[in-house]
């Protein structure tokens, strides 16, 4: 089923393409030795060689290339063991050389792809067209002073890498699969921690409409979009806009544009007539870039199980059904944790408890996976009581709760609480016995036919034994009482 | 005897023996700038405490027997060198009062090896000129005039202070950079020796770019032998800079007198063009027989290609001056003229900071560099010059090292030429091949012409191999016996 906008004329297709610029983790910027960490005071992290000063140069952070072939490998994606630096030459007071220093016509990285999984659970592959190193650039600042701006340059040289989809996405939420999939391969790799609110993933979006059928109509660029959720608001505005404009006889013009989130609306920021004429030319400050190919294959060797592998290796080794883990390897802490508890247990039984009770704990209590209060371990404690028998299922409810709120390991909770499963056959008969005798009317009712009741007749006697009874037990009691 | 007209070799020997301290050999050089600089305007920044300084340092290392290669002797250094705490100006207005937090690799390497800076020479603004007329700072006057003719000449340029400051006996040898004859040039101009190395020879790091991909450094000194002395201590590999040779450096001043037995010396048929002064071709041939008699071998070479150095030259250094040059915005450092906003203050800024023929420049190569032009000058001028290169590497072949003139003239007079700037590129004409091929070559002094103003030769040689370059500079040097000195000079 292809995503369609309804407009005036019927019904029209998306086409999307996306360029995320992802700041590289790495110690040092791109072409400096200076540091990179995020929330330094304003110019404390900028060299000579960020500011450009007179006379300085630029020389290649080998581990920024490093992780940019790290992407590309977990792109899929072909490494280009020659590649070229360009400079990009533009005037902007952040912006200290007048030129960024990018790869134009040789990027590091060639074709890759990323598999989307769809609403409906089925998969599309969606080309990676390429994936190239850049610095970014410094951040004016226009609210500090009532006619000046001011500059800071700690992010003047960070390295970026530019991942460039194919237009191959056909709805807003194609993209956002897309760009939480990449997030999350990203984050597996380590090579960008993807917080798209402190700006360290942002993402460009080319739009573009049509009838079905037809070639391309002219795209839009809406540029430096910064959550996923704006980039689906993004698409959708900007469709509709393109849609009106046609159906009114009009012709969408290339141009970049601008999405203000608060209107739900995109802006015209600058045609293509009062496009920048960017001069690129090779940076002959910098020789080619030459990766050795064993270098290449040892980064390979060196790249953590990538979470497409790692959910079908969920499926196979843990028999999970596919949505179980894909929610499970969305994030590699989740998935670390997940394995951790059903290591040596019943994959579906833990996975149940991980994504159901965990998940609804963490969210819960607003905390991060990897600082749950309730420890792989103590989760695994927790199922072993109920295999074992020690407690049944609606007590293992309570004492996780009392774990979320404690702490404690599940065997102490238990212990303290006196919350063993009772599975003396005396005293279950006992109880069955008495919930017989006081609802003798309901008795009489279950034995005309009404099945239903037999429900009731567990609860009452669970009730009665403060939830503590064995329920394969109380049931197979309860059903010779009844025959 | 007088101090400021040793050799380097000869002043470092003197040094060495202790014959001479260091400090009275900068004193001598530091009055004859006094004297002599108000006339020639070589220097635009002079250093005395700083000389005087070092001159006391090495007169230390001297007798504590730690001396370095270079303990004591006064060198000039082009004001294209950032220099730590001192101002470092390209002669442009743009960095006028610019001084530099840091040091230049090149000027950090003559600095550990003991040398004394006399002060920072003036150039061609931002080193883009081949008279020294462009400086912000003013002109440069040659220390030669012609016979009989007050009128003052040019040093050439873009190291014409460099090339003055030696001539004139202010400094026992300078550093220059060199990007299309900036060093050799000049040096031919003013009677003096001057190499540009390989390019990846000298570390770039600290050395105000114009063109990056034809900047070098190098040294300008009296003789071949001092250049030598002086190169292998500039010369490098500098993690700093990426286009920096990782390699070893020889010992250039060993292979001074290698001799040229067994030599082969090429001679660029496509050189000895109609046109070419009859003094200089004289001077040329004269080369071919001192090499001839010393036991090379001449061979005829072509480079078919040199026709189109020039005009390839002349798109590849504006295109990467213009980019280089953008840094000059007044947002950060040097001058800045305020404006209403961002636009007017690059503009007001630039428009005030650049002279005449730096913005000429930048506009070629903002041009050559645009959308619908850039195939058809940058890109095609990339072509041509991978052409010229493989020229040179089919050259080599058949021959060792090339020899031609340095350049068509030799010094003219300040103010001509400078109507049209084509005739003054037309300067570079011997010495932008092997800049565009980043090949070693050398100016020696090797006479005068009629009018009494010195004339040199060029010598060219492969990637990395500046040895056989001295060799050869050498051999011609002795045979020419080139001994004539300006008529403005310390002591004269």
């Amino acid at each position: 089923m292809t995503y369609t906008i309804e407009g005036k004329t019927g019904p029209w297709e998306l086409v999307i393409g996306l360029e995320v610029h992802a700041q590289v983790i790495s110690e040092a910027k791109l072409f400096s030795g200076a540091a990179t960490s995020f929330g330094a005071a304003p110019n404390h992290q900028v060299s000579f060689v960020d500011a450009a000063f007179p006379g300085m140069l630029p020389v290649i952070n080998r581990e920024c290339v490093a992780q940019a072939v790290r992407t590309g490998l977990g792109l899929d994606a072909e490494i280009h063991l020659e590649s070229r630096f360009d400079r990009k030459n533009y005037f902007y007071a952040d912006l200290p050389a007048g030129y960024q220093i990018s790869q134009y016509q040789h990027p590091i990285v060639g074709r890759g792809v990323i598999e989307i999984e769809r609403a409906d659970g089925s998969i599309r592959a969606i080309g990676i067209t390429r994936l190239h190193l850049e610095q970014d650039a410094g951040k004016s600042l226009h609210d500090q002073h009532p006619s000046k701006t001011y500059i800071d340059l700690n992010r003047a040289g960070v390295a970026l890498m530019e991942i460039v989809s194919e237009p191959d996405l056909r709805s807003p939420e194609e993209a956002g699969a897309y760009l939480r999939k990449l997030r999350t391969i990203l984050r597996y790799l380590g090579t960008c921690d993807g917080n798209m609110d402190e700006g360290s993933m942002r993402a460009d979006v080319n739009v573009s409409v049509r009838k079905a059928g037809e070639p391309f109509r002219t795209r839009c660029e809406v540029k430096n979009v910064n959550s996923v959720r704006f980039v689906m608001q993004a698409i959708e505005a900007e469709a509709r806009r393109q849609i009106a404009v046609w159906e009114e006889g009009g012709v969408v013009s290339q141009e970049t544009r601008l999405f203000e989130p608060a209107r739900g609306i995109t802006r015209s920021m600058r045609s293509k007539e009062d496009a920048h004429d960017y001069r690129y030319f090779p940076d002959p400050d910098l020789l080619p870039l030459i990766l050795d190919p064993a270098w290449v294959e040892a980064l390979r060797a060196g790249l953590p199980e990538l979470p497409d592998a790692k959910k079908r290796r969920f499926m196979a080794e843990y028999g999970l059904p596919a949505y179980d883990a894909g929610v499970l390897v969305a994030e590699q802490a989740s998935a670390e944790y997940y394995e951790a508890v059903a290591r040596g247990r019943d994959g579906k039984f833990a996975a149940n408890w991980v994504i159901g009770d965990l998940f609804a704990a963490l969210n819960r209590t607003g905390r991060a996976i990897e600082t749950s209060p309730v420890s792989p371990a103590a989760l695994g404690a927790l199922l072993d009581l109920m295999t074992d028998g020690t407690i049944n299922g609606r007590i293992a409810k309570d004492v996780f709760e009392e774990m979320v709120a404690s702490g404690d390991p599940p065997g102490e909770i238990v212990a303290r609480k006196n919350l063993r499963q009772v599975t003396d056959t005396g005293a279950i008969e006992q109880a069955v016995a008495g919930v017989l005798a006081a609802n003798a009317d309901k008795v009489a009712d279950y034995k005309a036919g009404k099945d239903k009741l037999f429900g009731f007749f567990v609860g009452q006697v669970m009730k009665a034994m403060a939830g503590k009874g064995n329920p394969a037990l109380v049931n197979d009691v309860l059903r010779r009482h009844l025959a | 005897m007088s101090l400021t007209d040793l050799t380097l070799a000869d002043a470092r020997e003197l040094l060495a023996r202790r014959e001479i301290s260091a400090r009275e050999l900068s004193e001598a050089h530091l009055e004859a700038i006094e004297k002599l600089n108000p006339r020639l305007n070589a220097f635009i920044t002079v250093t005395p405490e700083l000389a005087l300084a070092q001159a006391e340092a090495a007169d230390r290392a001297y007798a504590a027997g730690e001396a370095g290669p270079l303990a004591g002797l006064p060198l000039a250094i082009k004001d294209l060198f950032c220099t730590e705490g001192v101002r470092t100006t390209a002669a442009s207005l743009m960095l006028e009062n610019f001084v530099p937090p840091y040091e230049s690799t090149v000027t950090a390497r003559l600095r550990a090896a003991g040398a004394v800076f006399v002060g920072k020479t003036n150039l061609d603004e931002f080193a883009m000129g081949s008279s020294n007329m462009t400086s912000a700072f003013g002109a440069v006057a040659n220390p030669w005039t012609r016979a009989g003719d007050a009128a003052a000449l040019v040093p050439g340029g873009s190291s014409g202070g460099s090339a003055a400051a030696v001539a004139a006996r202010l400094a026992l040898g300078a550093t220059g950079t060199d990007t299309g004859g900036s060093i050799r040039q000049p040096a031919s101009f003013c009677g003096i020796a001057g190499m540009k190395p390989t390019y990846g020879r000298c570390s770039r790091f600290g050395i105000i770019a114009f063109a990056s991909s034809l900047d070098q450094a190098g040294p300008m000194a009296r003789n071949v032998e001092d250049c030598a002395i002086l190169l292998t201590a500039m010369a490098g590999f500098d993690p700093k800079d990426s286009t920096s040779a990782d390699r070893p450096v020889p010992d250039f001043h060993a292979a001074c007198t290698r001799g040229v037995t067994g030599l082969r010396i090429g001679v660029p048929k496509e050189y000895a063009a109609p046109g070419m002064p009859d003094e200089i071709a004289a001077l040329w041939q004269a080369g071919r027989d001192w090499l001839r008699a010393a036991g090379a071998e001449l061979v005829e070479i072509s480079l078919p290609h040199s026709e189109y150095a020039l005009a390839t030259y002349y798109i590849v250094a504006p295109a990467e001056c213009s980019s280089n040059l953008a840094r000059y915005d007044g947002v950060r450092f040097g001058r800045r003229e305020d404006g209403a906003d961002l636009i007017e203050m690059y503009e007001r800024t630039r428009a005030a900071g650049f002279g005449a023929e730096v913005k000429r420049r930048i506009l070629i190569g903002t041009y050559v560099l645009s959308a619908g032009y850039y195939d058809a000058y940058y890109l095609r001028a990339q072509k041509v010059r991978s052409l010229i290169l493989g020229d040179f590497t089919a050259a080599f072949a058949r021959c060792d090292a090339i020899l031609t003139p340095t350049a068509p003239s030799a010094a003219f007079a300040q103010g001509e030429k400078m109507d049209d700037p084509v005739k003054m590129y037309l300067n570079d004409i011997y010495t932008v091949p092997a800049s565009l091929a980043g090949l070693p070559a050398m100016s020696v002094p090797v006479g005068l012409n009629q009018e009494g103003l010195p004339l040199g030769l060029q010598v060219i040689g492969r990637p990395f191999d500046e040895e056989t370059v001295f060799a050869v500079a050498d051999k011609i040097e002795k045979a020419a016996g080139f001994s004539a000195r300006p008529a403005l000079r310390a002591g004269g």
